[in-house]
This record gives C-alpha cells, structure tokens and sequence, in this order.
C-alpha cells in the first residue's frame, strides 16, 4: 500500500516542473506541453485522494476522467490557434504576438 | 511492497520525463517525453486500480492529444525540428526555478502539516481498498440521472466537444 502523501508528492513536483517549463519556454506549443503536465498533475491528486481517502465513491475518478475529455477538447482549439498565429505572423513564438498584450 | 516498487519505477519515470520535457530544446522531443509522463500518469491509474481511468488517460492522451500534437509541430515549426530555435533566457530560468521551488516548499509543508489529511490516513490506514471499480458500476454511475450519477456532465461534455470541434475548424480554416 502506498501512503497516500507519496503520490501527492509525485503530483506537486509534477505540477511545479509544468509551472517552471510555462514560464521558461517561449515555443507555444512547449507552453502548451507543460499545460498539459500541470492537468496530469491535477487529475493524479483526484484519482489518489479518491481511492485512498474514500474508496467507495467514485467523484474524484469522474472528476478526472471528465478533465481528460476537456483537456483534449482544449488542446485542439489551442492548436487551431497556433497554426492560425503561425500562418498569419510566420512565427510559432510569444514574442510574435504582441497586438493583444496591453 | 510490490505496489510500493511499481510507484517508484513511475515516479521516476514521469519525473524524468517531465524534467526532460520542459528542459529539451526541441519540441519534437518534447512531445515524445510528454508521451512517457501520460504512460507514466496511466500506470499510476493502474496501480490505484482505476483501470478503464487507464484505458481512457492511454486512448485519449496517448491516442489522440499527442498526435495532434505531433501534426501540429510538423505543420509549424520546421526549424524548431532541424535544430535549436528557441533561446533559453537565462533570467527567465532563474525565475522561473524560484517561483517553482518556493511555490513547491509551500504546498508540500501546507500538505504535509495538514492535520485533517493526517487523521484521514490514519484511519484509512485499516481499509487497504485494494479492489477494482467493477466496469458496470462505472457505466450505470456514468449515464444514470439519480444522485452520485453523472449523465448531465456526460451530455455536456458531449455538446462541449461538439463545441470545440466547430470552434478548432473555424478559427483553423483558411480565410478567402
């Protein structure tokens, strides 16, 4: 049995390493990676906190398997974006888009 | 014990995964490490259980998230592939490891000093639910409309898809 405090654990570095690759990365899609990571992360601490703390019910597995279908749902209208940045500005970095910053 | 050694070969693989992911230069690579921390993600499903939470986090992360990924890398970035575009600032990445060592220091002392969760696995401690959600419970719990049942959030995930295909085409769709 593995305590529970171990796959929280595992989720924050998991988490904190997505936050660190969003703000170090310039790429759209490396900062869409590391979204990505971050929901990973979140969806562990449902499913562990579900079996470990209430093992009869089963919120936190839907919780997640929902947040699965809405990060797929989201990561595709992200991507039309950035195909649509990259035709319009010939670039697939932040620095490109400055029209929308302030 | 063995569930014990089977997290700590998933540990490691996610973490080095994702160190390596948000490290690499090149976002091809990045995308295949981002494919071992999903199958690592998956593992730790299996191993609390959740099995068809495992099947679902394989065929729709592994299946179809990373493969929209990788069509869209080879669509944009052609000398992000052949070789380093991107520059690594290197205050942004002082920066950035600060924000994200203090910021974990803060949750994991938050977490680890938390007196409910204490007491919740000290009583828990006697349960062991080592035993798989059984298939038919999922699919009654998933399409039922009674209490603890979640149709209503399934019809709208539905509808919510639905809404994001029409949306991705739109904004994707050549201008003339």
């Amino acid at each position: 049995m593995v305590p529970v405090e171990f796959y929280f654990i595992l989720s924050a570095l998991l988490f904190f390493i997505g936050v660190f690759g969003f703000v170090t990365r310039r790429n759209l899609i490396a900062m869409l990676i590391s979204i990505e990571l971050v929901l990973n992360a979140v969806d562990i601490n449902f499913a562990a906190f579900n079996r470990m703390l209430y093992p009869d019910s089963m919120e936190g597995m839907f919780m997640t398997l929902f947040s699965i279908g809405v990060s797929a749902a989201e990561s595709a209208v992200a991507i039309a974006i950035i195909i649509n940045v990259y035709r319009r500005f010939k670039s697939d970095s932040v620095e490109s888009i400055k029209n929308m910053k302030w | 014990m063995a569930n014990l050694v089977m997290f700590c070969i998933l540990a490691v693989v996610i973490l080095g995964s994702a160190v390596m992911c948000v490290t690499t230069k090149r976002i091809m690579r990045a995308a295949t490490f981002m494919l071992f921390v999903l199958f690592g993600v998956a593992g730790l499903y299996f191993l609390l259980d959740y099995t068809f939470l495992g099947a679902a986090q394989i065929s729709v992360y592994a299946g179809g998230v990373t493969m929209i990924y990788v069509f869209a890398i080879q669509l944009v970035s052609k000398r992000t592939l052949q070789g380093m575009v991107e520059r690594l600032k290197g205050s942004r990445v002082v920066m950035g490891a600060l924000l994200s060592v203090v910021g974990l220091a803060t949750v994991v002392l938050v977490f680890l000093k938390n007196d409910m969760l204490r007491s919740m696995s000290r009583y828990i401690g006697a349960v062991t639910p080592d035993q798989e959600v059984p298939m038919r419970e999922i699919g009654h719990a998933l399409v039922g409309a009674g209490k603890y049942q979640y149709v209503l959030p399934f019809e709208f995930i539905s509808l919510f898809l639905l809404a994001c295909i029409i949306g991705a085409l739109v904004v994707s769709r050549k201008e003339d």
